[in-house]
């Protein structure tokens, strides 16, 4: 802070034109240096927007890589002479960016030269060049049978695959493979494309029965699950016009969907899909996680008795007791984000375990009563002192300091 | 305090050239169609274009106006304008390199034949005096994960440029798959073109693959300028600055290199020294400026057409870095910087295990930040070399409850990159070696797994750590403002493997002596004498990342370049930080 008020404290009295002397970078009114490329580029868009240039073809944004392979052949980059070129020979000139032609070799063993020589150079674009004809010229049972032997040209076939979107035929490939897991892992990816919601949960239902491991079959199936119970506390909430909501809990996290329930639903019974009870038991969610998440909730609307009823357990003898599983430091923290009134973070404060600990929160958050008893049971008489300076002479707490100091009957160890 | 110049420091070769040939090629290419024409930039390119080749230059070049492209609908452009009855000539540029998986969706969109393809050549930008970047951030995954050997050539074309311009080289040393492949790649290419005879501007190349160190890019970095591209993402040098640094309404995007004097004093400082650096300058700015009341008219003339100008640019840039790390002490106090970096030194150390894995725990568990937790879940991995069992699959399902379970594509990318794993039962130290070797060895039909799993790497982090001392004894006292190695970059904490292992290589002059931490490593080491060189061009040092490289990793170069009596320069195929490393492998979305 010093050092901001020295630099602006600075004086300058020849407040001429500092702009393009003292090279000073012009800076438009969108952040972007003047000149600059993305400065032109906005510049263009906005000219466009106001209508004062030709309009042009609405850019379509979907993506278009192709689907289905149609007869393709690599014989059109040819041109010239026919060569009788080896596979070898090829490679080179492929190498080198001159042109080639694949077509020519048309027997597997020379295919699969042709692809091991390109292997042998390192050259992924050249793998994937020779693989896209192999793909054309070769039916897949017998790619997949070759390409099992050759794990280089395996891996730029399966990423060719996954970049030109060629579902099926990956699916197919890691059949045969073996790779079931990935398999089921690829086929689940494809949910990720599908915007509409129920659709979407249709999707996930039909991904119930894949090969995934034990725990992503676990994971899916909780997925399956939230996104059904989502739509449908979504509906219930678009029919009574309850609760004014800001987003929609749609594809939202287990825990999100949580906070929102705890926010909205909370205290409803266990039978229903929106109740925090309900989803905290369908989804396994631990005791420390929950309560984590309803303070975080019920501390934000301050209902500092929901609060206190998450951390009230009754022990063997029927008391009630406060127990955390996060520390009550961590407790402290969350309330005092939202605002809780003092007494309140008095309250748990108090409940801190460690006096160091117990000690250091309580004065960053100013609780006194805390701080100053806790000196007091230190018998530490200076920093009371100390402290004192810290509080408003007339309050309740600098006169209790008071009262401690002339307490003669304390024994003070300084 | 400052790392200024020393002395004696070897000159920087003049990297303007390489952008001034990448120009060169642009508008080469450009007036092969003449006349006047609306250029097309795909979003990734934009920033790396306005270093090489402003708007000015392109309108001497009949450009009119410019667009860009987010996706890549070029296709459907022309198919549109075909469906139109309009007529136009399209020409696309493909930079760095043309693949023929691209022309492919040319012929198979119908297309081909309606557009002329070129490839420019734009390997190489240097976004500083010693750092290159091949702005290549898909390297990362494409390389690494996917098992694509697409970006080979780029990089080993990359390595012939800068040899054609500066000189041949006499030493490379590398370790990593990837090294060794664009070494030979390299070596192809040279293969083919003339042999330059000049003097070499730098001999020695030191090659190394991102996964041979996880660990250093996963850390939080505290040196300057990796604070800011952590909190603020530089971009192909430069950086956006909102409001609350600027303290106006307004935005700035600024150029971050060794022109910002200010900057290039304080960049490569622990940031516990940047707010005492910068306080001291503001002092004696004002000092400067003060100069002003003893003056006389002549004085004061002088004072104004010499200093003014540099003054006020001084305090220009003072206010902005003062204002960032303000902004950055903000933001880090609010996340509890303290404690995580605490974490972080608990796991490099191998110390309070359990103690960090409860942190990681409830940082899920608070939901506090998506990439942070997934960046904590790898660091404790990597360095205990996997969870166990039942953490593994605790903090897995947590991870999921709290981010969303489509993240479970993430943790299968994870695996398979070794950064987030199981660790297997029955794996010990020897078992784990044994079953290494033999996967390099071993190329049979049917080890279809295998093939797969064996680009991860499985190295063991405490064995490495211990072996090449990267972790100093706690206890000591660390005086960040005297720095008396490379662990400064990490508060004293760790030593960057990839540097230490840098270090060591240059020591020996290879590998002698060093067989049990390559061993560590899955091997792939290799170093090669090319030819002879002057014994100047030695002290130049020519570093190349393929994946990625962070700003602490320059730092502790520079640092350890000082140590020495040598420059390096850092040639990298992007910067990267944690976060980028790791949204490179998220796949939950589309």
């Amino acid at each position: 802070k010093e050092s901001k008020r020295a630099v602006n404290s600075i004086l300058v009295d020849d407040d001429d034109d500092e702009e393009e002397e003292d090279g000073v970078e012009r800076v438009s009114w969108s952040g972007e240096p003047v000149g600059s490329i993305s400065w032109s580029v906005k510049e263009t868009a906005s000219s466009i927007r106001s209508g004062s240039e030709q309009s042009f073809p609405k850019i379509d944004t979907t993506p278009s890589l192709s689907k289905q392979g149609s007869g393709y052949s690599l014989s059109s980059l040819f041109k010239g002479d026919l060569y009788d070129l080896s596979p070898e020979e090829t490679v080179r000139r492929m190498q080198k960016g001159r042109a080639f032609s694949l077509e020519k070799f048309r027997s597997l063993q020379d295919k699969l030269l042709l692809l091991d020589e390109a292997v042998a150079v390192y050259d992924g674009n050249l793998i994937t060049a020779v693989l896209i004809y192999l793909k054309k010229s070769l039916s897949k049972e017998i790619l997949f049978r070759e390409l099992m032997a050759r794990d280089v040209a395996l891996r730029h076939y399966v990423h060719y695959l996954k970049e030109m979107g060629e579902q099926k035929l990956l699916v197919e490939l890691m059949k045969a493979l073996g790779r079931t897991e990935d398999m089921a892992l690829m086929q689940y990816k494809e949910h990720l494309n599908i915007k509409d919601e129920g659709q979407r949960r249709d999707f996930l239902k039909s991904c119930l029965g894949l090969p995934f491991s034990q725990d992503d079959a676990t994971h899916v199936q909780d997925h399956y699950t939230l996104l059904e119970r989502q739509i449908i506390i979504e509906a219930d909430a678009e029919i009574f016009k309850k609760f004014p909501r800001k987003a929609s809990i749609l594809n939202m996290p287990i825990i999100t969907t949580l906070y929102y329930s705890c926010f909205y639903h909370y205290g409803e019974s266990e039978g229903t899909y929106s109740s925090p009870e309900n989803i905290r038991k369908t989804f396994r969610i631990s005791e420390k996680q929950y309560i984590l998440t309803a303070l975080g909730a019920r501390a934000k609307l301050k209902s500092w008795f929901d609060v206190d009823s998450l951390f009230n357990t009754k022990n063997w003898l029927g008391y009630t007791k406060k127990r955390s599983p996060i520390g009550f430091h961590r407790v402290v923290d969350i309330l005092q984000k939202n605002s809780a009134p003092v007494n309140v973070l008095q309250e748990y404060v108090n409940l801190i375990d460690s006096p160091e600990l117990k000690l250091s929160v309580a004065l960053k958050y100013k609780c006194h009563d805390i701080v100053i008893n806790t000196y007091r049971d230190l018998k530490d008489r200076q920093e009371l002192v100390v402290y004192r300076e810290k509080l408003e002479r007339d309050s309740p707490e600098y006169r209790k300091i008071q009262e401690l100091l002339n307490n003669v009957q304390i024994r003070w160890k300084n | 305090m400052a790392h200024t110049e020393w002395k004696d420091a070897p000159g920087l070769p003049d990297f303007s050239l390489l952008k001034r040939l990448a120009r060169d090629q642009l508008i080469f290419l450009l007036e092969q169609l003449p006349g006047k024409k609306d250029l097309f930039i795909d979003a990734d390119l934009m920033s790396p274009l306005d270093r090489i080749a402003n708007v000015t230059i392109l309108k001497q070049h009949e450009v009119d106006k410019l667009y860009k492209v987010e996706l890549k609908p070029i296709v459907n452009l022309v198919n549109a304008d075909k469906v139109a009855g309009r007529f136009r000539r399209y020409k696309i540029i493909f930079t760095p390199q043309k693949f023929y998986a691209c022309e492919t969706v040319l012929e198979e969109q119908g297309v081909y034949g309606d557009v002329t393809t070129d490839e420019w050549n734009f390997y190489i930008l240097p976004l500083d005096d010693d750092i290159l970047s091949l702005e290549l951030p898909e390297f990362f995954r494409d390389n690494f994960l996917e098992g694509d050997q697409r970006w080979v050539t780029t990089a080993g074309s990359a390595l012939r440029l800068l040899q054609s311009v500066y000189g041949s080289f006499s030493k490379v040393y590398g370790i990593g798959r990837c090294a060794k492949m664009v070494y030979e790649s390299w070596r192809e290419l040279m293969e083919d073109g003339e042999q330059r005879t000049r003097q070499p501007e730098f001999a020695k190349v030191f090659l190394v693959d991102r996964d041979v160190d996880f660990v250093t890019p996963l850390c939080s970095q505290v040196v300057y300028e990796g604070l800011v591209d952590d909190l603020f993402r530089i971009k192909c040098g430069s950086v956006e600055f909102g409001p609350d640094v600027t303290s106006s309404d307004k935005s700035i995007k600024v150029m971050l290199n060794s022109q910002d004097k200010v900057f290039s004093e304080i960049r490569n400082e622990h940031f516990s020294n940047v707010f005492g650096f910068l306080s001291q300058k503001a002092k004696n700015l004002q000092t400067a400026y003060d100069k002003r009341r003893g003056m006389d008219i002549q004085q004061m003339k002088a004072f104004v057409a010499d200093e003014l100008k540099g003054l006020k640019q001084e305090h220009r840039l003072l206010s902005l870095h003062i204002g960032a790390s303000e902004s950055m002490m903000k933001k880090k106090t609010k996340q509890d910087f303290q404690e995580l970096l605490k974490t972080e030194h608990s796991l490099l150390e191998g110390f309070e295990i359990r103690e960090c894995i409860t942190y990681i725990e409830e940082h899920i568990n608070r939901q506090v930040s998506m990439i942070d937790s997934l960046r904590l879940l790898c660091l404790l991995s990597i360095t205990e070399n996997g969870l166990l069992s039942k953490d593994y699959r605790s903090l897995k399902a947590q991870y999921l409850q709290s981010y969303g379970i489509e993240h479970l594509l993430t943790f299968a990318n994870l695996r398979q990159l070794g950064l987030l794993e199981e660790q297997q039962a029955g794996e010990t130290l020897t078992v784990m070696e044994s079953k290494v070797g033999k996967l390099v060895n071993d190329k049979t039909v049917g080890k279809l797994t295998d093939a797969f799993s064996s680009l991860a790497k499985k190295s063991n982090f405490r064995a490495l750590s211990k072996r090449l001392a990267l972790v100093p004894k706690s206890g000591e006292e660390y005086d960040l403002r005297v720095p008396r190695d490379m662990a400064y970059v990490f508060s004293g904490a760790y030593i960057p493997l990839s540097c230490k292992l840098i270090e060591q290589v240059l020591e020996r002059d290879g590998w002698t002596g060093m067989e049990e931490v390559t061993r560590m490593l899955n091997g792939q080491e290799f170093a090669v004498t090319e030819a002879r060189s002057k014994t100047d061009a030695q002290r130049i040092v020519l570093v190349m990342f393929l994946g990625g490289c962070t700003f602490s990793e320059i730092s502790a170069l520079r640092f350890l370049g000082k140590e020495r009596g040598c420059r390096f320069i850092v040639v990298t195929t992007a910067i990267t930080n944690s976060s980028r490393l790791l949204e490179a492998l998220l796949d939950n979305s589309a």
